[in-house]
C-alpha cells in the first residue's frame, strides 16, 4: 500500500512538471511570434484575446480539429509512433534538473548522463518520421537532421565533461551547489568556452535556426515533418519547443548557477533578494536563453549543411577538447573561487 | 513487491523484443526491436544498481550506434524474399551454432560459480550508498589503467583504419575550399559601378 502511495506522489510530481511545461510551450510558440514581429517592426499576433494572448489556445485547438493524414505507402505504425519517440525524450529529461534547491523529481547520482542519454535518444523521432512517410522530402530532412544532431552531440557531450570536472560530480542538484555564489562565481566564467560551444550545439541540436535545415523550406519543403497534419505535426512542434525550453534549463543548471540568484553571498545585495524564490531565478535564466533562441532566428541567415558540419567537427570539437585540458590544470591548481 | 512486477514486465518486453528481432520481416523493425530491447536491459541493470552501465548502454548502443545501424538499413534496398531463400539450408548449421554457444555460456557461468541469489534482492543497501561512477572511475584508472589506455589506443587505431580504407580521393568533384570562402572579402566579390542618374524625359 505504501510503495502505491509513493507511485502516486511521483506521477503527481510528473504532472505538476509537465502541465505548466506544456503551457510553457504554448506560450512560447506566442512569445516568439510577438518578439521577431517586435523586431521586424510588425505587431505580431493581436486579434485572439487581450494583445492575442490567446492565440496559442486558438492555434492548438485549430490543430486538435485538423484531420491526420496517413500517406499511402506510409509504414502506419511507424508513422504514429515517429511523434511519440519525438517528444518523450524532450519530457522524460525534465525528471532530474533541479528546479530550486531540493525541488527535483529524482535526484539520482549519474543525472547528467541520463539526461545525456535521453537527449541522444530525440533523433529516433525525426528519423522515423523521415523515413515512415515514404516521401523523399521526409528522407532528406531526416538524413539532415539525423547526421546534425548526431554530430553536434559529440561536442555537447564534451562540453557537458567540463561542468562535471569541474563540479566533481554528475549529479545535477551537486553542480548547481558547487556554483554557490553571486554571478561571477557560475561555471560560466571559467568555462566560457564551453559554455559558447554548449550553446552552439544546443541551437544545432534543436534544429532551430541558423542551423534548421533539417527543414529548408526553400530545398526540401519542411523537411521530415512534411507528411504530418494536425496533432501529429503538432506534437513535432511541441517536441521542438520542449526542447528549447530543456536544452534552456541544462544551460542554467549548467553554467548559469541554477536557482542562485546573481547576488547570493554579497554583503548588501545578497539579503535583499534573499525572498526571490530560486524557482524565480531558473524561469528567469531559461527565459534568458529562450530569447537568445528568439534572436538568433530574427538575425542569422541559414547555414550551408557543409558548413554545419565543418563548424560542427572541425572547430567546437577541437576547442572542447583543448579547454577540457585547461580545466583539468585548473581544477588541479585549485584555480580561482570555482575550484 | 512492486520491483519484482517491474522486473518481470521488463524482462518479458526484453525478450518479446528479443525475438522480434530476429523474426520481424521489415529491416527497420528488427533496428527498432533491437533498440527496444537495449532499452529494456538498460533498465535492468538500473534495477541492480548499475546505474552507469545502464545510462552508458542507452548513451552509446541507443543513441549512437543504433542510428547508425538505422541510417544502413533505411538506405539498404533489401529483399527479403532473397534473403529468406537460403532459410531451411543454412538452419541445421544456424541450430548447431546456437547450441555450442549455449553451451558455452552455461560452462562460463558455472566455471565462475556465479550466484544468481544475490539478484533476488533487488536493493542492496551496501551498493545505493556509495556512488558507483565514482567506484568505476577509481578503479578503471588506478588497478586497470594499462588496459584501459590499451583498450582506448585500439578503438583508435580501428577509427584511424577504416577511415583510411573507405577514404578515396575522386578527381573530377568541385570540392569547396572552405577556407578560402572565409577569407573572401568584400573586394574580391563586389564591383561597384558608377551609373548616371536616369533622366525623367529620356526618348
Amino acid at each position: 500500500m505504501s510503495e502505491l502511495i509513493e507511485l502516486a506522489w511521483i506521477v503527481a510530481k510528473i504532472v505538476a512538471l509537465v502541465v505548466p511545461l506544456f503551457v510553457a510551450v504554448a506560450y512560447m510558440t506566442y512569445a516568439e511570434r510577438k518578439v521577431i514581429s517586435a523586431m521586424q517592426l510588425r505587431r505580431g499576433p493581436n486579434r485572439v484575446g487581450w494583445h492575442g494572448l490567446l492565440q496559442p489556445i486558438a492555434d492548438a485547438l485549430k490543430l486538435l480539429m485538423k484531420e491526420v493524414v496517413l500517406p499511402q505507402n506510409a509504414n502506419r505504425f511507424l508513422f504514429v509512433l515517429a511523434p511519440m519517440l519525438a517528444i518523450m525524450p524532450a519530457l522524460a529529461a525534465w525528471a532530474v534538473l533541479p528546479l530550486g534547491d531540493g525541488i527535483v523529481i529524482a535526484d539520482i547520482n549519474a543525472g547528467l548522463l541520463y539526461v545525456l542519454a535521453m537527449t541522444s535518444m530525440g533523433v529516433y523521432g525525426i528519423i522515423l518520421a523521415g523515413w515512415a512517410s515514404n516521401s523523399k522530402y521526409a528522407l532528406l530532412g531526416a538524413m539532415r537532421a539525423g547526421a546534425q544532431v548526431v554530430s553536434y552531440e559529440i561536442a555537447m557531450g564534451f562540453a557537458l565533461v567540463g561542468v562535471l570536472m569541474a563540479a566533481g560530480s554528475l549529479n545535477m542538484s551537486e553542480i548547481v551547489q558547487a556554483q554557490a555564489g553571486p554571478i561571477w562565481n557560475w561555471f560560466w566564467l571559467p568555462l566560457l568556452p564551453l559554455f559558447v560551444v554548449y550553446w552552439i550545439s544546443g541551437v544545432a541540436e534543436t534544429n532551430r535556426l541558423p542551423f534548421d535545415v533539417a527543414e529548408g523550406e526553400s530545398e526540401i519543403v519542411a523537411g521530415f515533418h512534411v507528411e504530418y497534419s494536425g496533432m501529429a505535426f503538432a506534437i513535432f512542434f511541441l517536441a521542438e519547443y520542449a526542447n528549447m525550453i530543456l536544452i534552456s534549463g541544462l544551460a542554467a543548471v549548467m553554467f548559469l548557477g541554477g536557482w542562485y540568484s546573481p547576488f547570493h553571498g554579497l554583503p548588501v545585495l545578497g539579503p535583499m533578494f534573499d525572498w526571490v524564490p530560486g524557482i524565480i531565478w531558473f524561469c528567469l535564466k531559461i527565459c534568458l536563453f529562450l530569447f537568445l533562441y528568439i534572436w538568433f532566428r530574427a538575425t542569422f541567415p541559414r547555414y550551408r549543411y557543409d558548413q554545419i558540419m565543418r563548424l560542427g567537427w572541425k572547430v567546437l570539437i577541437p576547442v572542447t577538447v583543448v579547454w577540457l585540458i585547461v580545466v583539468a590544470g585548473m581544477v588541479l591548481t585549485g584555480f580561482g573561487p570555482w575550484f | 513487491m512492486i520491483e519484482k512486477v517491474i522486473f518481470y514486465v521488463f524482462a518479458g518486453i526484453l525478450l518479446a523484443a528479443a525475438l522480434l528481432v530476429i523474426t520481424a520481416r521489415n529491416p527497420v523493425h528488427s533496428a527498432l526491436s533491437l533498440v527496444l530491447v537495449f532499452f529494456t536491459s538498460a533498465a535492468l541493470w538500473l534495477m541492480a544498481e548499475a546505474e552507469f552501465l545502464g545510462i552508458a548502454l542507452v548513451l552509446v548502443y541507443v543513441g549512437a550506434v543504433m542510428v547508425l545501424f538505422l541510417f544502413v538499413v533505411m538506405m539498404l534496398d533489401i529483399n527479403i524474399a532473397v534473403m529468406r531463400e537460403g532459410f531451411s539450408r543454412y538452419l541445421p548449421l544456424g541450430a548447431l551454432v546456437a547450441v555450442v554457444m549455449v553451451l558455452q555460456m552455461l560452462l562460463v557461468i558455472g566455471a565462475a560459480g556465479v550466484d544468481f541469489s544475490g539478484f533476488a534482492e533487488a536493493t542492496n543497501p551496501a551498493l545505493s550508498e556509495t556512488n558507483n561512477i565514482r567506484m568505476l572511475g577509481n578503479v578503471l584508472y588506478t588497478v586497470y589503467v594499462y588496459p584501459f589506455e590499451l583498450a582506448a589506443m585500439v578503438l583508435l587505431l580501428a577509427i584511424i583504419a577504416a577511415i583510411m580504407l573507405t577514404l578515396r580521393r575522386r578527381g573530377g568533384t568541385r570540392h569547396q575550399d572552405i577556407n578560402k570562402q572565409v577569407r573572401t572579402t568584400k573586394a574580391d566579390r563586389l564591383r561597384m559601378v558608377r551609373m548616371a542618374s536616369e533622366q525623367k524625359n529620356e526618348q
